[in-house]
C-alpha cells in the first residue's frame, strides 16, 4: 500500500473478497488433486501373510507387499556374523544389524535400491549381500548401504513373526 | 504489421473478415518477409509441425484400440500390432515419430545456438521453446510406459522415484505421482491421460512460439537485423513453402527408412516382455534421446544432487540469452565461439554415448569430465567470451556480401567509389 493513498473500506472489501476466493479456490482444487494419492483399494492391502517353513538356511524368498518385493532371507551364520562384525563408521547410514531384525535369521526388508528403486540381485555385488543393477549400489548381508549411489539402508517394513513359520508382513 | 490493412477482394470475404479476421491472418502468413538467406537449418519448424500433427493423429488413432489396464496393455499393444488393420503401421509411425520428434528438435536447438537465435529481441520464442522441449520429454516418457513392457516399469519406477530426492516431502510425492505404493495401474491409466493431454498443450505454445516468432521476424545465418519488408526479404509464401516442403519430404525418406526397415531399432528388447515388478532388467537404459541426461544423472555420486544435476542441465538452456554475453549473434562472425560450439556439440553427443553406456569404470570417468564441461560451457565459457572475443565484421545487409563477395571488401569498394567520384569531381 502507497503512503500516498489512504487505505479506506474499498481495499478492506478488495482484501476480504480476494481472501474469501483464494480459499475457495483452494477448496475446489484439493479434491482434484487428492484424487491422486493412493485410494482406498490400494490401502486395503495392507498386510500379506507369508508361510517361511521352507526356506532353508541361506536361501531367500521374494513376496510382493503393497505392490513392492519383500526380501525374507534365511542367513546362514557365516553372514550374521559378517553384518555384525562392521564396524558403524564404516557405514554410510549407520544402523546396526540387531536393530535391523527381530531374528538374526531372518532378514526382512523391502527389496527396492533406494536409489531409484530397481530390484537389487541378491548374492551379488562387493559385499555379498545385495547388488543393484540400475547404477551399481552395493548392500551387505543386512541389506545396507556400502558402496554406490542409494543414499540409505534398504527399508526394514513393519512385520510380526505370528509362529515359527509364519510372518505377517504390513 | 502493415498487413493489418489488408481488404479482401469479394464482397463475402469482406463480410466474413469484418467479423472474425481470418482472411487478415492468413493474408499475413503469406506475405510474411522472410529473410532470403535462410538455409536448410531453417527447415526445421516446419517440419517439427509436421511431427506434432503426425503424432497427435496417430496417437488418436492408438487410442481407439489401446486399452489402459495393467492387466491389458501388452496385449493390446500386441493387439494392435497384429490384428488391427494398419495397426504395425501406425504404431511404428508413432514410436518411431517420437523419435523423428527429438531428432528435429535437437537441429532446431542446435541451429539456435550456432546462429544465435535465442538472443534479444527473441528471448521469449526461446523460452517457449524449451518449455515446448520439457513437455515433449514428460509426454515421451508418459507415452514410453504404455505398453507395460519391462522397460516402460523400470523406465517409470526410475524417473518417478528421481522426486523421492526432494527432501521432506519426497516420499510424499512420489507416493502422490503413483498414486500407491509402486508403479501400477493407478499410475497407467493417469500417464495415458496426461500422455493424450500433453500433445494439445505442446500444439498451444507451438502457436505461442511461432506468434512469438513473427514479432521481430526471423534471425538469418548473418544474424543482423534487417528491414522488413526490403530487398533482403522474400514472402514466406511461395519461397520458403517449397523449400519448407522439399526439405520435409527429405526428412521424410531418413522417417520411412526407420518406420519400414528398422521399426524397433531405436527401442529395446526388453519392452516386448511384459511389465514384472520383481525382476529389474540387468541394464536400465531410457531412449536415446534421453541418454545425455541421463548420463549427468548417474555421474553424480550423490542421489539428490544428481537429480539437481540432471533438471539444471535442462533448465540452464532457458538462462541462456542472458548467459550468452556476445553482442554478435551468428557463429559466422565468432572465431572462438565456432569453436566451443562444436566442442558442445561433441560434449554432448559423448554424454549421449556414455548415458547408453553401464555406469562404472572408464565410462563413468568420461561422463564425470563431460558434465562438467557441459556447464562449464554455459556459466563460464559463454559470459567470458562475450567480453574477450574478437568478433569479425559484420556486413550491413544480406545483400552486401552476396553482391562483394564479402564484408570487407564491400567496405572498401565502396570506399573505391567515392573516392573516384570526389576525383571526377575534380
Amino acid at each position: 500500500m502507497s503512503d500516498k493513498k489512504p487505505k479506506n473500506r474499498r481495499d478492506f472489501i478488495f482484501t476480504a473478497t480476494a481472501a474469501a476466493g483464494a480459499v475457495g479456490v483452494g477448496a475446489a482444487v484439493w479434491p482434484l488433486v487428492d484424487q491422486m494419492n493412493p485410494d482406498a483399494s490400494v490401502k486395503a492391502l495392507a498386510s500379506t501373510e507369508v508361510d517361511i517353513s521352507s526356506v532353508k538356511p541361506g536361501q531367500s524368498i521374494t513376496v510382493v507387499w503393497r505392490g513392492k518385493p519383500v526380501f525374507i532371507k534365511r542367513r546362514t551364520q557365516e553372514e550374521i556374523d559378517k553384518a555384525r562384525s562392521v564396524s558403524l563408521d564404516e557405514l554410510k547410514h549407520p544402523e546396526k544389524d540387531e536393530d535391523r531384525v527381530k531374528n538374526p535369521e531372518w532378514l526382512v526388508m523391502l527389496g527396492i535400491c533406494t536409489h531409484l528403486g530397481c530390484v537389487p540381485l541378491s548374492d551379488k555385488g562387493e559385499f555379498d549381500g545385495w547388488f543393484c543393477p540400475c547404477h551399481g549400489s552395493h548392500y551387505d548381508t543386512s541389506g545396507r548401504i556400502r558402496k554406490g549411489p542409494a543414499p540409505v539402508n534398504m527399508e526394514i517394513p513393519k512385520y510380526v513373526f505370528l509362529n515359527d513359520n509364519t510372518i505377517k508382513i504390513g | 504489421m502493415s498487413d493489418s490493412h489488408y481488404t479482401p477482394t469479394s464482397k463475402f470475404g469482406k463480410w466474413f473478415n469484418d467479423r472474425l479476421p481470418l482472411l487478415t491472418l492468413a493474408n499475413h502468413l503469406t506475405d510474411y518477409p522472410t529473410p532470403k538467406n535462410l538455409n536448410y537449418w531453417w527447415t526445421f519448424g516446419g517440419i517439427l509441425t509436421f511431427c506434432l500433427i503426425t503424432q497427435i493423429v496417430t496417437g488418436l488413432v492408438l487410442a481407439m484400440h489401446y486399452v489402459a489396464d495393467t492387466k491389458l496393455a501388452f496385449a493390446s499393444v500386441e493387439h494392435i500390432m497384429r490384428d488391427v488393420n494398419y495397426g504395425w503401421l501406425i504404431r511404428y509411425v508413432h514410436a518411431n515419430g517420437a523419435s523423428m520428434f527429438f531428432l528435429a528438435v535437437y537441429i532446431h536447438i542446435f541451429r539456435s545456438l550456432f546462429y544465435g537465435s535465442y538472443k534479444s529481441p527473441r528471448e521469449i520464442i526461446w523460452i517457449l521453446g524449451i518449455i515446448i522441449y520439457l513437455l515433449m520429454m514428460a509426454a515421451a516418457f508418459m507415452g514410453y510406459v504404455l505398453p507395460w513392457g519391462q522397460m516402460s516399469y523400470w523406465g517409470a519406477t526410475v524417473i518417478t522415484n528421481l522426486f523421492s530426492a526432494i527432501p521432506l516431502v519426497g516420499e510424499g510425492i512420489t507416493t502422490w505421482l503413483w498414486g500407491g505404493f509402486s508403479v501400477d495401474n493407478p499410475t497407467l491409466t493417469r500417464f495415458y491421460a496426461l500422455h493424450y493431454l500433453i500433445p494439445f498443450l505442446i500444439l498451444g505454445l507451438v502457436v505461442l512460439h511461432i506468434w512469438a516468432l513473427h514479432v521481430p521476424g526471423n534471425n538469418n545465418p548473418v544474424g543482423i537485423e534487417i528491414k522488413k519488408p526490403s530487398n533482403d526479404t522474400v514472402p514466406f509464401h511461395p519461397y520458403i513453402v517449397i523449400k519448407d516442403a522439399f526439405a520435409l519430404l527429405l526428412f521424410l525418406l531418413v522417417f520411412a527408412f526407420f518406420v519400414f526397415y528398422t521399426p524397433n531399432i531405436l527401442g529395446h528388447a526388453d519392452n516386448y516382455i511384459e511389465a514384472n515388478p520383481l525382476v529389474t532388467p540387468a541394464h536400465i537404459v531410457p531412449e536415446w534421446y534421453l541418454l545425455p541426461f541421463y548420463a549427468i544423472l548417474r555421474s553424480v555420486p550423490d542421489k539428490l544432487m544428481g537429480v539437481i544435476a540432471m533438471f539444471s542441465a535442462i533448465l540452464i538452456l532457458a538462462a541462456l540469452p542472458w548467459l550468452d554475453t556476445s553482442k554478435v549473434r551468428s557463429a559466422v562472425f565468432r572465431p572462438l565461439y565456432k569453436q566451443f560450439y562444436w566442442i558442445l556439440v561433441i560434449d554432448v553427443l559423448v554424454l549421449g554415448y556414455v548415458g547408453a553406456m553401464p555406469a562404472e569404470g572408464l565410462y563413468l570417468l568420461v561422463a564425470r569430465v563431460a558434465t562438467a564441461y557441459y556447464f562449464i560451457h554455459f556459466l563460464i565459457v559463454l559470459p567470458f567470451l562475450g567480453f574477450t572475443e574478437k568478433t569479425n565484421p559484420i556486413p550491413l545487409s544480406i545483400s552486401e556480401p552476396v553482391l562483394a563477395g564479402s564484408a570487407i571488401a564491400t567496405r572498401s569498394s565502396k570506399e573505391d567509389k567515392i573516392e573516384n567520384n570526389l576525383k571526377s569531381l575534380g
